[in-house]
């Protein structure tokens, strides 16, 4: 392997009609990394990834991926490259044999090596027992191992998974991001985009987008220490109470809620985040736990994408997630 | 292209159509469309259409009551084209009853018949028709040629003066005009909205979006989709003629090996309409809409049910657009008339044509989808 990066992107830009997807986006994404792309829907993920894989074509900008330039060599990119959908897109009235047999036709996989390579996925992602099945049938979690195993089939040297989680449960969650360092052990290249916060931990690196544009990058752990914000929990269960009075203080910048707790974050300038915070509470005649504490990446994504603006945004993904 | 690749391509060529070919056996629905829709038309329209009238059911009111007017109903009679159901006592009731829609038809014979036949000025009899039925309307117009024979005298008819032979079909059977060109209707139904379907789903089911991220080229992904389907074709085609054999003893005189080389560029010409089709629309109702939307002036206008030559010009020229046209006039060439496909080379050509524009089109509309 190389030493260069799987992916550079310069001012990569997309627009539709008036509406700008992806706004010059910069990236740099290393090999045999697992890179993420964490944002809320309508965050330009998926146009970037599609951009990236020579879906779309970029109204601006350039990226090479592999060494190939998207923008004019995609054809030859695509041999080594893996892409899953969002959505299930193999054929759902075909087997799962037959799904895997048309995508080893496809990539041109030599007929001696095909039986064997499709049968070491099928062990691998624990469909052995269901090839006869047609694809329709599966379980949510059975259809997105066939998908991985589809995409990496052809062992790609690079695999773009957009959303891949949203359809499957937990259990199922956990298996596939095993199976994805399984892969980037043996040197493959992933770039995920999810919006589920404990997938993002999971990640090498990640880029925070938002409105097309990348809002905060780098390894998890450091985007959590260099947080601009103090992070200050409180625990109450008078929630709205404590909302409403902590809406009043300026160097409040957002306010989001996990489950009876509330996270407040400050600006960096406030000497004592806890006490400013405990002081308004009590004029307000709220009583809460109140503590000073280390950002996770929740609060990084909050104080990324803009604060308080998005609050309501934030609150839906904290749902979803619990 | 090298060898290698031009191989690597028929690879990938042959895998999207297996895979075609897999979910059209797959789907019983589509399957029992390739075989249900010919057999069904078959049956209706063979049985059901028929442009030979005969019986139409008429009243007569005869105030005349001589024995030519009964000698005239008796010839009337004697065509078989009308048959006397009642007697009426007044043009009035004869009226009423055609209005109810008991009688088709109504002869009217007036008291001065006599006199009136002998006075070529006037007309001897009044034929009333019911006009919302124009088959029924014209045949029974056609009676009216027998007019200058009975004003002449019932008792020595005239010779005519032109003998009407009909070449090809002798006995004038509606089935040995519309079988063959049934091949052409079924086609245009089947094949237009099949292919327009199944690449409107794959893209509906993003499977389209998986396949652009793949090796496989665009004219690799057309052809191989399209392949399974001239095999389909083929196979109703067969099929029509088979059953048009059997049941309606429908001649083929000419060559076989024409008819299916006519048929091969009919399907090739429709299956690009359908992929032009698939290229204008998002959804499978749409594509399934717009097919419909093709079917219907394909039947009209393209000489299956009413002659070409009795069209307004507008509608010649709209039908010159349309492939069923070209390829009825084919079918009925070859079929009825044992004429060689080289001696068509007009309507064969404009088959060829219309493939090539759509291809063209479609090639154009589907590079664009993929960015």
């Amino acid at each position: 392997m190389n030493g260069e990066p799987a992916i550079t992107a310069r001012g990569l830009t997309r627009q539709f009609g008036r509406l700008t997807a992806v706004d010059r986006i910069d990236l740099t994404i290393p090999r045999a990394q697992i890179y993420g792309f964490l944002g809320p829907n309508g965050s330009g993920k998926s146009t970037t990834i599609r951009m990236l894989c020579g879906l779309l074509r970029p109204t601006a900008g350039a990226a090479v991926v592999l060494g190939f330039d998207v923008a004019h060599e995609a054809e030859r990119l695509r041999e080594k490259l893996g892409y899953m959908t969002q959505r299930f897109s193999l054929w759902e009235d075909l087997t799962v044999l037959e799904n895997l047999q048309f995508i080893a036709d496809i990539y041109g996989l030599e007929r001696s090596s095909r039986t064997q390579r499709i049968r070491a996925k099928l062990t691998e992602f624990r469909l052995l027992d269901r090839t006869a099945q047609r694809a329709g049938t599966l379980s949510g979690g059975q259809k997105q191992r066939l998908a991985l195993a589809a995409a990496t089939l052809h062992e790609p040297e690079l695999l773009l998974l957009d959303e891949p989680t949203s359809a499957v449960d937990p259990q199922s969650r956990r298996d596939f991001w095993e199976s994805l360092f399984h892969l980037v052990n043996q040197g493959t290249t992933i770039l995920v985009s999810t919006h589920y916060m404990d997938e993002a931990e999971r990640c090498h690196r990640l880029a925070i987008l938002d409105e097309g544009r990348i809002v905060a990058e780098g390894p998890p752990k450091t985007l959590m220490a260099d947080i601009d914000a103090a992070v200050v929990e409180i625990e109450t269960i008078a929630t709205e109470a404590a909302r409403a009075a902590l809406a009043q203080v300026a160097e409040i910048v957002s306010i989001a809620q996990l489950g009876t707790r509330l996270h407040a974050l400050l600006a960096r300038s406030v000497a004592d985040p806890a006490l400013t915070v405990r002081d308004a509470l009590a004029r307000a005649h709220v009583t809460a736990a109140v503590e000073h504490t280390t950002a996770s990446l929740e609060d990084v994504f909050v104080a990324a994408t803009g604060g308080g603006r998005d609050e309501r945004r934030v609150d839906a993904r904290l749902r979803s997630r619990a | 292209m090298s060898s290698p690749a031009l191989l690597q391509s028929i690879h990938r060529l042959r895998a999207v159509a297996t895979k075609e070919f897999r979910q059209l056996t797959r789907d019983r629905l589509t399957f029992g469309m390739v075989v249900g829709i010919p057999l069904l038309q078959i049956l209706i329209f063979g049985y059901s259409i028929n442009f030979d009238v005969r019986d139409i059911s008429a009243g007569v009111v005869d105030h005349a009551k001589t024995s030519a007017s009964r000698a005239l109903v008796a010839d009337l009679q004697a065509t078989q084209v009308i048959r006397v159901t009642e007697y009426l006592g007044s043009p009035t009731e004869l009226e009423e009853r055609i209005d109810s829609g008991a009688l088709s038809a109504g002869i009217y014979i007036p008291p001065d018949f006599e006199r009136r036949r002998l006075d070529p000025a006037r007309s001897a009899v009044q034929v009333l028709v019911d006009g919302s039925e124009p088959t029924i309307e014209g045949v029974v117009r056609g009676l009216n040629s027998m007019r200058s024979t009975l004003r002449v005298g019932l008792g020595a008819p005239m010779p005519s003066f032109i003998e009407v032979r009909t070449l090809y079909n002798p006995e004038k059977r509606t089935a040995v005009q519309i079988v063959p060109a049934l091949i052409g209707v079924i086609l245009t139904m089947t094949m237009v909205v099949f292919t327009a379907v199944a690449i409107v789903r794959e893209r509906e089911r993003g499977n389209l979006e998986l396949l652009i991220t793949t090796p496989v080229r665009s004219a690799e992904l057309m052809i191989g989709k399209l392949a399974p389907y001239v095999v389909v074709g083929l196979i109703q085609t067969t099929l029509i003629l088979l059953v048009g054999k059997w049941l309606f003893d429908v001649p083929i005189v000419g060559s076989l090996l024409d008819l299916y080389l006519a048929s091969g560029v009919f399907i090739a010409a429709s299956l690009m309409l359908g992929l032009l089709i698939s290229t204008l629309v998002q959804t499978q109702f749409q594509a399934i809409q717009l097919s419909l939307f093709t079917l219907l002036p394909s039947i009209l206008l393209s000489g299956f049910m009413f002659p070409f030559d009795g069209m307004p010009r507008a509608a010649q020229l709209i039908a010159q657009v349309i492939p069923l046209t070209h390829f009825v006039e084919l079918l009925r060439g070859i079929v009825l008339r044992g004429a060689p496909l080289a001696s068509m080379p007009v309507p064969l050509a404009k088959l060829g044509i219309f493939f090539a524009v759509a291809l063209a089109l479609a090639a154009m509309r589907f590079r664009k989808r993929l960015d």
